[in-house]
């Protein structure tokens, strides 16, 4: 990360005038970054003036009939608790294969492991939806009903267990999968990044490789592996259709994770309702989108500061 | 710490006694053993009646087990932690395997039924039941993603040569944390949006390939940004330097040797980022529909792409299931295929047009 | 030393590009090999007069296995027109078809009064055509090991759905099944996750068999919470023949291997037949003060008599009875006139499961195809 900013031109005192070539890339190039923030307002704008009906509807009309509030809020409960499983299960493994690749695998195999963890990237989240409804779920069936007769006091197991397996859990899952390589890739960057000197002054004072680890590369990549699961936030919080195939969604406020009944998600949400719905419910829809979007801005914002900051107390320069 | 600093004495023959020196776990002992606890796993999942899962999570909590137990007994229990987190790091890793290897077992198992000549030359214009393919979905598909490319990659370089050539001040950190909050905007959020730009543009209900190519832009942009930016950092400002000292005019210097220098990376970043919204599925479905014939003008009128027309076979089958499953599968297959390529074009792209900087 | 080798990447890389693009002109230039059909068609052999143009639908995608059997067989009669069909939805067909995007609509509902209204924009003074053409029973499908035989009440089907009733072995059910031996088995009910015109017409029933038991107005989005939910038929299918002691509805064609059961229509159990759907449907009266040509129907739900079966999905075609200019007018006739037909009918029975509408039906459906015309 070098980022010295490049040298001005020259600007010699007797030839003020920047050339025409000179001026119109610097002007397009400004204009892309421009029109960038454009797009992303105009996205704000047409969410706003597309939900407003729905803000503003008698409560009575909005699809469920209780009011926008009560609509979004158990999908907002939905998306959070998918997206929330999706790290918990996601962030350890996802640190672990860093490390594994960075500190543990064989130098010459460490790329080719870490292209292997990056493919899992470039699968299609509909690909993943399709394995998710007939490959994954049907397998964890007899999973949820252990864990209902073992573990049924926790109120997370507490059943009935899913006789299809397409629970919150199920979904979770899968999204764990989706969002691991996001973590681990810059988790790995920034393992990598650890200051070799104190790698070497930890292990040349004895100490094992864990013990390296654990004090010379962790504390160092501590904000990176912060920045990188809330990156994966992000994707899981918006992830469609693959929760649209898996989920078993029926709406309702349910921390119990292996039953049937599941809060769906917004995003999944969007896609299952949309096709059939005009008018208002379309409003209430792009309504719940626009609570999505803020969602996933407030998080990639606590994501880049947290990274950022890394970047300027490190001492990694 | 200082105990387990132990000099080898034959370096330091002066001194007095010899320190105590650790036992270690002779070299294959602890792979040796871990093999053993998968092995005894097996047998103990295969006497509860044999379950492929029950055997690998027996097999590895027994493995991982017996090795620290050894290695503490042998050699106590910092190695023994050490040899503790190994395990459960090599495990994780495994356990991400196994997804990529099932996921992948289950499209290849499913989708090569139907991977065939028909599929790839066929479109689905009166295709009752079985037969029928893709080739609409498909040239739609790549149609409605090069026009996406054509969008995002002019608009997403010049805003990546502003950002690290041009920028500075607050518009330049605007524009950064910007591009990276769009980086999260949820796919369907942007189709929605491009779906409401065409409605308010056009007036009437349109659909046109062209929405789509809009809605992946805009997921598209910010990765192109982001790629080539970090690309672009990386060219050494002596080349700058010196292309100004010739007098070359500044935009000269941009295209004539900071873009040609940073080709590879543009190159990859590019190819990745196409290969980020070629799956996308959601957005394309509220915008471009879906059509049984093939439409290769994305100006006008409705286009199938791969996504949708997977998703659909997938959930609309007629009264022959099996074989709208079947095509559902493959184009599955297919899109991963093309994604996998996309994949290995830009690891060609970064090898082959390397710049010989020797950097 | 960076010059020549920089001219060396440029012309491999132009190379590499006209490559690329000469590979995707090649792909792109041999088209589908299922459309090149051209003006050789056999198809033409039919008396009928060729013709030209477009014809779009959008909506129900319900209709989308239909729509493809019907296309195939209006196609090979009249080849010329470009015909193109996208299950967008019904909300989203209606919506299109009233902006003037598309040229008729698929809706599993029919126009509502305020769409009425803007249909009177859209197609003029002679106003729209409603035809109920796509008729298909709702099964209602479980997955109950060692039952082969379920009758049910309205009022023990409502219990089911409601969750008032969470045991096969309830006495409700029992009182349906005399003779049979039910298991102590949780019910799990299945339903749509997306909204759909098969649980509107499914809720619609249940309000109107048994308006004491369930008590929510019929919706396109299953209106209580709980249950297990499944994305589309095949989501729902696949969930109840994934889950013993499951219970759900879909259409009759997709129940494949799993049990339908029947349901009480005045004292009798019917099972779900084309036959017994197309008759209610038929019998049914329309919903009264619309056009002459609209013929969108009040199903009858609460019928009595054992030949009809109510819990049936109407799905219409919506179009103008005017259009503006002579070829779309025809193309309309054609297409709809090929969807009544016995042939077509049967087309989309073989390809969706639907059932084919009664003769009776046909003769009405006929007077409102003949009716369309261009504006003069």
């Amino acid at each position: 990360m070098t980022t010295s900013a490049p040298p001005r031109p020259p600007q010699s005192p007797d030839r003020p005038k920047r050339r025409r070539g000179d001026r119109i890339f610097a002007g397009s190039a400004t204009g892309a970054g421009i029109f960038i923030l454009v797009v992303l307002a105009g996205v704000a704008v047409f969410l706003v003036a597309e939900s407003w009906p729905a803000v503003v509807a008698p409560a009575e009309d909005v699809s469920g009939g209780e009011g926008l509030t009560s609509y979004i809020t158990p999908l907002i409960f939905g998306t959070l608790l998918a997206s929330v499983i999706a790290l918990v299960i996601a962030t350890p493994l996802a640190v672990a294969i860093a490390l594994f690749i960075t500190n543990y695998a064989p130098r010459r195999l460490a790329a080719g492991l870490g292209y292997v963890i990056d493919l899992l990237a470039a699968i299609p989240s509909i690909v993943y939806g399709f394995w998710g409804i007939f490959a994954l779920a049907p397998a964890l069936v007899p999973f949820y009903a252990w864990a209902e007769r073992n573990l049924g006091f926790i109120p997370l197991f507490a059943g009935p267990a899913s006789a299809t397996g397409r629970t919150m859990l199920t979904a979770g899952i899968v999204l764990a999968v989706m969002i691991l390589p996001i973590i681990s890739a810059i988790s790995r960057e920034v393992f990598s990044q650890a200051p070799a000197l104190h790698r070497e002054a930890a292990l040349a004072l004895g100490a094992t490789r864990w013990e390296m680890i654990r004090m010379a590369v962790l504390p160092y990549g501590k904000s990176g592996i912060i920045g990188g699961a809330m990156l994966g936030l992000g994707r899981a919080l918006g992830e469609t259709l693959a929760i649209a195939l898996v989920l078993s969604a029926s709406g309702g406020i349910t921390f119990n994770l292996i039953s049937n009944s599941n809060p769906s998600t917004i995003a999944a949400n969007i896609a299952l309702q949309f096709p059939e719905s005009t008018g208002l419910q379309v409003n209430t829809l792009i309504a719940s989108g626009l609570a999505l979007f803020v969602i996933t801005l407030a998080v990639n914002m606590l994501a880049r500061w947290v990274v950022t900051r890394r970047a300027d107390f490190s001492g990694a320069n | 710490m200082s105990q387990t600093v132990s000099p080898p004495r034959t370096d330091h023959p002066d001194l007095p006694g010899p320190v105590r020196t650790r036992r270690r776990l002779p070299r294959y002992a602890a792979t040796g053993l871990y093999l053993a606890g998968l092995l005894l796993g097996a047998v103990l999942s295969a006497l509860s009646g044999f379950n492929p899962a029950l055997t690998v999570i027996y097999g590895v909590a027994i493995g991982t087990v017996a090795v620290y137990a050894a290695s503490r007994a042998v050699e106590g229990t910092r190695k023994a932690t050490d040899r503790l987190v190994t395990c459960i790091v090599v495990t994780a890793f495994g356990i991400a395997v196994v997804p990529l290897v099932w996921l992948s077992y289950t499209v290849l198992d499913r989708g090569l039924t139907r991977l065939d000549g028909t599929f790839f030359s066929n479109s689905m214009v009166g295709v009752v039941g079985e037969g029928g393919g893709a080739y609409h979905a498909i040239m739609g598909t790549l149609i409605i993603t090069a026009l996406a490319a054509v969008i995002s990659v002019p608009i997403g370089l010049l805003t990546a040569i502003y950002l690290v050539e041009y920028g500075s001040g607050r518009l330049k950190r605007a524009i950064t944390f910007f591009v990276d909050v769009m980086t999260g905007i949820p796919s369907i959020v942007a189709g929605l949006f491009a779906f409401a730009l065409f409605t308010l543009l056009f007036g009437n209900d349109v659909r046109l390939g062209v929405m789509g190519a809009v809605a992946l832009s805009v997921l598209m942009i910010p990765v192109v940004v982001r790629s080539s930016e970090e690309v672009l950092k990386l060219v050494p400002n002596e080349l700058r330097e010196a292309s100004y000292a010739l007098g070359v005019p500044k935009w000269r210097t941009v295209v004539k040797v900071v873009l040609p220098t940073a080709i590879a990376g543009l190159g990859t970043g590019v190819t990745l980022s196409i290969a980020r919204v070629v799956g996308e599925t959601a957005p394309l479905l509220v915008t471009v529909g879906l059509i049984t014939s093939t439409n290769l003008n994305p100006f006008d009128g409705r286009m199938a792409t791969l996504p949708v027309f997977a998703y659909y076979q997938l959930t609309q089958p007629g009264t022959a299931t099996q074989a709208f499953l079947d095509r559902a599968w493959t184009a599955a297959l297919v899109l991963i295929i093309l994604v996998m390529a996309l994949n290995v074009v830009a690891r060609l792209i970064s090898r082959f047009f390397a710049p010989q900087t020797g950097r | 030393m960076k010059g020549p080798e920089l001219k060396l990447s440029t012309t491999t890389r132009t190379a590499a590009v006209s490559a690329a693009l000469a590979g995707t002109l090649a792909l792109t230039a041999c088209g589908a090999a299922n459309e090149r059909s051209g003006t050789s068609s056999e198809g033409s052999g039919s008396s009928a007069e060729q013709l030209t143009g477009d014809l779009v639908g959008a909506g129900s995608s319900a209709q989308q296995a239909a729509m493809q059997a019907w296309q195939a067989g209006f196609n090979t009669a009249q080849p010329q027109v470009n015909f193109s069909y996208d299950p967008v939805g019904s909300g989203g067909g209606r919506e299109q078809f009233l902006a003037g995007a598309t040229d008729f609509a698929g809706s599993d509902a029919a126009l509502d009064d305020e769409e009425l209204t803007e249909a009177a924009d859209r197609c003029g003074a002679s106003g729209v055509f409603e035809l109920p053409n796509y008729v298909s029973a709702i099964a209602v499908i479980y997955n109950l090991e060692g039952v082969d035989e379920l009758n049910l009440a309205p009022a023990t089907l409502a219990g089911i759905f409601t969750g008032a009733i969470t045991n096969w072995d309830d006495p409700a059910i029992a009182a349906d099944n005399q003779g049979a031996t039910l298991p102590d088995q949780a019910i799990t009910p299945v339903h749509r996750a997306d909204d759909s015109g098969t649980t509107t017409n499914f809720t619609d029933y249940l309000s109107q068999a048994a308006p004491e038991v369930w008590t929510s107005e019929p919706d396109g989005e299953w209106p209580l919470p709980g249950g297990e939910a499944g994305n589309q038929t095949s989501g729902v299918v696949a969930a109840v023949t994934a889950g013993n002691g499951a219970i759900g509805y879909a259409d009759e064609s997709q129940a494949g291997d799993l049990g339908v059961a029947r349901i009480r229509v005045g004292t009798e159990f019917v099972a779900p037949t084309p036959e017994a759907a197309a008759t209610v449907v038929a019998n049914s009266p329309t919903i009264a003060g619309r056009g002459e040509h609209d013929l969108a129907v009040e199903v009858n739900r609460a019928t009595t008599s054992a030949d009809e079966y109510p819990i049936v999905l109407v799905s219409y075609h919506i179009g103008c009875v005017e259009y503006d200019d002579q070829a779309k007018a025809d193309a309309v006739e054609a297409f709809i006139g090929h969807v009544i037909s016995e042939e077509g009918q049967q087309a989309a029975a073989d390809a969706a499961g639907s059932s084919p509408i009664t003769d009776d039906a046909r003769s009405k459906a006929e007077t409102v195809v003949e009716a369309i015309t261009a504006a003069a």
